[in-house]
């Protein structure tokens, strides 16, 4: 397999440019637009630095060339707002969407659970549900791929520094995506979410804890083993990923408590929350971009939106 | 002191914060009696939820008896004059519970944040303004900021449509000094028509005296708890409060005995234990952690072998905030692990 994939990222944010950071160093991706509204952003002019065209005129700005220049994946780090009409556009130059806000409107994606079904299902828009579902949903697949889980709860506590005004407006939503990726992808029958913000200073490390009840008494050496399986699978992507205790088993209870490290590129490492977001974002552009170059995957150009 | 005179309307949180003490366990006949009860004593305000507020049902918090639905429909049927209010957390519970509330009659929606994350109220604060309910911005664990600060959080939540602003003792650490330094500034600050409400905990025994004092520097809404049933130590006893109010003069609208009767022969037994500040309820207003986390660090210290002093204290070093309740079992196995304890 030979070359990279060229790749738009839409949102020159805090978000947009951690993410420019990590998949400059990819093997198989090559960021080539940053895309904004802002002229006066630092965003776009660290980008335009980095050699990379931008606008800020939005996605329009880049539609007119971007399929001469080749863009095949676009990745939406703005707003669920704007996400939609963002995603039609993209489509139908023929690119395929990474929705890292909390939009939704394709499938969701967690890499190490279900990111084949995104690729086999040819999807031309993918959400990366929220960082919280990130960093948690894995865990509860490692549990629901062993036995039956009738119930999926998942506790993400956050730095205040690493919460932005976009989740602070709709933290409802933060709840209601997560916990239904806790069903649809982590495979428990009923998912909650729940979010806490701590201010401390210096700011805390993203915290997780996943609590799953099964069906049945838990098979508690398979759990284990399909744990530390899965924790390796996602430090793959976040080397930051920890099991800090657990499993532990409580009747038919099996929670285990996780601490997300980010890698530190743009964002700060305790914003595990965020990092986790663009490191799966990108993962997720990088298989698909295995199978592009492999002539295995072709976009359809009708929008599905 | 003189506050003769001063009108104050007392909010009931014994059916509510109460179920943090009873781990979430009250029984609708129970809930229908202490609530029959408060209503023909006077009580204006009554609150009815999980104790983490709608939607807290949880692992982490803790699964109720009876749903928010069950608990909200049972005892909007027996109260003739009381309303009923219900609490939300965002991040916990959502604007689908709020609405669900007031269609099964909630009138009064307090929408409670850590005391620096006022901003994500503003869907909830809003919507609830929106339909007309009477709705309360609820900054908890004040104790961790300063004064100022508190204001600055009271005003963006006055700004999503919150006719009530309180300011929340959740450790149950403030000193007098503290609390009226903060209400007082909150009354300098806030709009003149917006009303200002006063929650403690009764870990350092200030309760009745903080609610005082809160009065004077101008809160003119307060909770309590009838016999004190909440977390921690309880809440302000309401029956107590209410007793020195009498004395004091001030217009509170509830019958002495009645309350009174209600604390002995409905709340007090059905208590797990007696609400009292024991080891661990002072340690809580000792070391400014969130009254909830009481139970939850016996429970760790007895099956990893700590000391449940140990684990609040340094719940309250780390500077955990109201929710983190599964920090407390991931920070037993720490602590254990570093004890050789497993």
């Amino acid at each position: 397999m030979t070359g990279k994939i060229k790749a738009a990222i839409i949102g020159p944010g805090n978000i947009g440019t951690d993410l420019l950071m990590k998949a400059l160093r990819s093997e198989l991706i090559e960021p080539v637009w940053m895309v904004g509204v802002d002229p006066d952003s630092p965003g776009l002019s660290r980008a335009a630095e980095m050699g990379l065209k931008v606008t800020s005129d939005g996605v329009d700005g880049m539609l007119a060339t971007m399929k001469a220049d080749g863009v095949q994946i676009c990745f939406d780090a703005t707003s669920a707002y704007v996400h939609a009409e963002n995603s039609r556009k993209v489509n139908e130059q023929g690119a395929l969407m990474i929705d890292l806000t909390p939009a939704a409107i394709g499938p969701y994606c967690v890499p190490p659970v279900n990111l084949k079904d995104a690729l086999a299902a040819g999807s031309n828009n993918v959400n990366m549900v929220t960082c919280g579902g990130q960093a948690t949903i894995p865990m509860v697949a490692a549990v629901s791929r062993v036995q039956s889980v009738s119930y999926g709860e998942i506790v993400a506590t956050v730095s205040s520094k690493s919460v932005g005004p976009g989740t602070r407006k709709n933290i409802d939503e933060f709840t209601r995506t997560t916990a239904g990726a806790v069903e649809m992808v982590g495979g428990a029958r009923k998912g909650k979410a729940i979010i806490v913000i701590n201010p401390a200073e210096p700011p805390l490390i993203m915290r997780d804890t996943i609590h799953c009840l099964t069906d049945d008494e838990p098979d508690q050496d398979a759990i284990r083993k399909s744990v530390d399986e899965m924790v390796a699978e996602v430090q793959k992507y976040v080397p930051g990923y920890r099991l800090k205790n657990g499993p532990v088993f409580d009747g038919n209870r099996v929670s285990m408590f996780m601490e997300v490290e980010g890698l530190g590129d743009f964002l700060p490492k305790y914003a595990g929350n965020l990092d986790i977001m663009t490191a799966a974002g990108l993962r997720t552009a990088e298989m698909f971009a295995e199978e592009m170059l492999a002539g295995r995957f072709s976009l359809s150009t009708t929008a599905s939106v | 002191m003189d506050l003769r005179g001063k009108k104050v309307v007392l909010h009931d949180m014994c059916l509510r914060d109460g179920m943090h003490a009873k781990q979430h366990q009250i029984s609708l006949d129970e809930m229908k009696s202490i609530a029959k009860g408060l209503d023909e004593a006077g009580m204006p305000l009554i609150e009815v939820t999980h104790g983490d507020g709608l939607g807290g049902s949880s692992v982490n918090y803790g699964f109720p008896a009876h749903s928010d639905e069950e608990y909200l429909k049972a005892v909007v049927g027996v109260v003739k004059n009381a309303k009923i209010s219900a609490l939300l957390l965002p991040g916990i519970g959502t604007v689908d519970h709020l609405k669900m509330a007031a269609d099964l009659g909630v009138t009064t929606i307090r929408v409670a944040t850590h005391c620096t994350e006022a901003d994500v109220s503003e869907q909830h604060i809003g919507m609830a303004a929106q339909m007309g309910l009477d709705t309360v911005g609820f900054l908890m664990m004040t104790h961790m900021i300063e004064a100022e600060q508190i204001v600055e959080q009271a005003k963006l939540m006055e700004s999503y449509g919150a006719n009530c602003i309180y300011c929340t003792d959740s450790a149950g650490y403030l000193l007098p000094d503290q609390v009226k330094e903060r209400i007082a500034l909150l009354r300098r600050e806030l709009k003149p028509e917006t009303e200002l409400g006063f929650h403690a905990h009764h870990n350092l025994s200030l309760g009745v005296m903080n609610s005082l004092v809160a009065v004077e520097a101008g809160a003119n809404r307060i909770d309590g708890s009838v016999a004190g049933l909440g977390a921690g130590a309880g809440n302000t006893p309401l029956e107590v409060l209410v007793a020195v109010m009498e004395r004091m003069e001030v217009n509170h609208g509830i019958d002495l005995y009645k309350i009174m009767d209600v604390a002995e022969d409905l709340v007090t037994p059905i208590m797990d234990s007696p609400i009292r500040i024991d080891r661990d309820s002072l340690t809580l207003g000792y070391a400014g952690v969130y009254s909830s986390f009481l139970l939850f660090a016996k429970r760790a210290a007895a099956k990893y072998g700590l000391s449940s002093r140990d684990i609040l204290v340094e719940l309250g070093r780390r500077r955990t905030v109201g929710g983190q309740e599964d920090m407390i079992e991931d920070l037993a196995l720490d602590m254990a692990k570093a004890r050789g304890l497993i």
